[in-house]
This record gives C-alpha cells, sequence and structure tokens, in this order.
C-alpha cells in the first residue's frame, strides 16, 4: 500500500478553464460580471435596465442561463439590440466554466464592451463553480424575505456587489431591510449594495454608474483596434 | 447541492494521480471538506459508488475528514468556531468577520497498490 500526495481543489479542472475564459474576455477587452440570484428575482429584468441605461454607448453581450430548453430571456435580450446566446443545462444547477467557454464562441466578443451572464436561479450552486468573469453580483428581491443571507449565506460571502430589487413593494411586505443588511454585513462586510426597483427605475442609475467605473477600467484591447 | 459534477472531479483526480503514480488499484480517497462547503458526504458517496464501477478506483473508500469554520473578528482579533447559525462576534458584537477556515474542498491524497506492491506480496 501506498499513499500518494495529492492536494488538488475538488474543482480544480472547472478553475483552469474559467481562467481561460477570464483569459478571452482580457484579450478582447470585455469585462465579464456574473449575476446570481433566486428564480424571479428580476435578474433579467435588471439586464434590460441595463442596457437601456447603457445602450447605445456600449454594446453589452448577454449569456442567459436556464436549466430548460427555452430561449424566452434571450429573445427578450435580442429584442432589446444586443447579442445574446443562450445555454439550457439540461437540468444543471448551475452554469460551469465549460459552458460559458461554448457561450463566448457564439457571440461577437470584439464589438462587446461588456459581458453580461445570467446564471442559472438558484442560490446555493453557482455560487461554487468559477466562470472568468471579473465581478459576480448577486441580486436578492424584497418579495424573497429578509431571511436569505442568514439561510444563503455561501452565495453572499463571494460577491463584489447587491442589487436589492424590488424596493416598490417595501411598504407592500413585511421586510426588515436592517435585518438583512446586517446579514450581509457578516457574510461580506463592506460590500456595496444598489437598491433598486426595475419596475420603476429607482436605484438604477447607481447601479450603472458602478458598473460603467469597472468597465471603463478594463483593459481594453482589440476593441479599439481599426479595420484594416 | 450537484453531487455528481463534484463526484465525477474527485473521480478524474483520482484516476490521474493513480495512473501517474502506477497503481493497479486505489483503495481509499482522503478528502477534506470544510463546513462552508454545501457538500453532503453520503451523496457523494453515493454517486461514487456508480461511477467508480469499472475504473481504477471501484471499491476505493471515501474518507471524509470534515474541518470546523473558523471565524475571526476583524474589529477585535477574537477567533472562533461556527457552531450552527451564522452570528456576529462573541466578544464585541462587531459584523466584521472574516472566515479563517472552513472552505477547504480538495482531495489530499490517495492510497494505492502499486504494480511493484503485489510484486512484493507474490514472492
Amino acid at each position: 500500500m501506498t499513499t500518494v500526495t495529492v492536494v488538488e481543489k475538488i474543482l480544480s479542472a472547472n478553475d483552469r478553464l474559467a481562467e481561460q475564459n477570464r483569459a478571452r474576455l482580457d484579450q478582447a477587452g470585455i469585462f465579464g460580471l456574473n449575476i446570481m440570484a433566486a428564480p424571479g428575482a428580476g435578474k433579467t429584468s435588471t439586464i434590460l435596465r441595463t442596457i437601456k441605461a447603457l445602450a447605445p454607448q456600449i454594446t453589452i453581450g448577454v449569456v442567459e442561463g436556464d436549466t430548460a430548453a427555452v430561449t424566452i430571456d434571450a429573445d427578450k435580450i435580442i429584442a432589446a439590440g444586443m447579442p445574446a446566446v443562450q445555454i439550457n443545462t439540461g437540468g444543471e444547477c448551475h452554469l460551469d466554466a465549460v459552458m460559458l467557454g461554448g457561450a463566448l464562441s457564439q457571440l461577437p466578443l470584439d464589438r462587446i464592451d461588456l459581458l453580461i451572464v445570467e446564471n442559472v436561479g438558484n442560490l446555493i450552486c453557482p455560487a461554487a463553480f468559477s466562470l472568468g468573469t471579473h465581478a459576480n453580483v448577486l441580486i436578492s428581491s424584497v418579495a424573497e424575505g429578509d431571511d436569505k443571507p442568514y439561510k444563503y449565506p455561501n452565495i453572499y460571502r463571494g460577491i463584489d456587489a447587491l442589487i436589492i430589487n424590488k424596493i416598490d413593494l417595501l411598504p407592500y411586505v413585511e421586510y426588515d431591510l436592517d435585518y438583512f443588511r446586517r446579514g450581509v454585513e457578516i457574510l461580506n462586510p463592506g460590500v456595496t449594495a444598489f437598491p433598486i426597483s426595475c419596475r420603476t427605475g429607482e436605484g438604477v442609475e447607481s447601479w450603472v454608474q458602478w458598473l460603467m467605473g469597472k468597465v471603463n477600467k478594463s483593459p481594453v484591447a482589440s476593441n479599439q483596434v481599426e479595420p484594416a | 447541492m450537484h453531487e455528481l459534477a463534484v463526484t465525477e472531479s474527485i473521480l478524474n483526480i483520482a484516476v490521474q494521480h493513480a495512473s501517474q503514480a502506477g497503481a493497479v488499484r486505489v483503495t481509499q480517497l482522503n478528502l477534506v471538506i470544510g463546513q462552508l462547503a454545501s457538500i453532503v458526504d453520503d451523496s457523494v458517496q453515493f454517486y461514487w459508488d456508480m461511477i467508480s464501477e469499472g475504473t481504477i478506483c471501484a471499491g476505493a473508500q471515501l474518507h471524509f475528514e470534515r474541518r470546523p469554520a473558523t471565524l475571526k473578528c476583524l474589529d477585535c482579533d477574537q477567533s472562533y468556531v461556527l457552531d450552527g447559525a451564522l452570528t456576529d462576534c462573541p466578544n464585541c458584537h462587531s459584523v466584521r468577520i472574516k472566515v479563517m477556515m472552513g472552505e477547504e474542498f480538495f482531495v489530499e491524497s490517495i492510497e494505492i497498490e502499486a504494480a511493484s506492491d503485489l510484486a512484493k506480496a507474490t514472492v
């Protein structure tokens, strides 16, 4: 009997592919954003609001992840005038780096400034799989309740910004914003939060400003190259 | 969560390292999993028994070393072990807390039978 020392992260294969995705984005001068949320939190609505605020200044490519074979979300993005690819995971509960790599090949990377990946609606699994994007954003909606950071801690730990959507519902539901934010603070001290309403448009401007700050900081390469 | 995808990754890692070491059989895998990694041991074991069949790892035992979640308060430097629910610092009640340990998720080592081991046994 021999013991072989391994010490390899269990998801290292995914991590390596995520690094390749990151390199492709960097080379094309694209800032990549991974949006995670529960089903119905308003991921697609937030993306549509973001497109409305930023088009035609910049081109936003969108990757839509869903477990079922539908193109409902991608159709909405294309109708808004932006390139989109739908990934149907065939029942898998999250997107992984392999799936994103395949989607990148179907997008016109040379004319995209910002890539938004809409992960599968789920508060558990997407947190474990790196995609290679530059920032992770979580959308939590008022309608889901104020206890979610306490019940789904892992997803709050790895995020760079938090969107609190559906704040127009605050007068109608029992939701303690202080309790919610305290839970978030324990998990991710100082994380930037944007209370917004996709329905009324309230707060969207601050979110878009933060995002544009990131997009403008990302390295520019091929986007700046003039065609010969 | 996605224990099947995780178990497949474990199998790939074990097969790769076992082949490099000239193994004829893998008898045990030592996994280190932090309390904050949402993995259910029983589910991994269930999938393992199915997908390892017909590979060099068939019949290998999975050994899970669970590491507790240890947190540290950024304000008063108090370290404490997470006991169930999420809490603020038990000393100063600050919410500025850093995870020090508990997110581990790796294959530490594998126990193998190499061709040379078998040769020794038959001598």
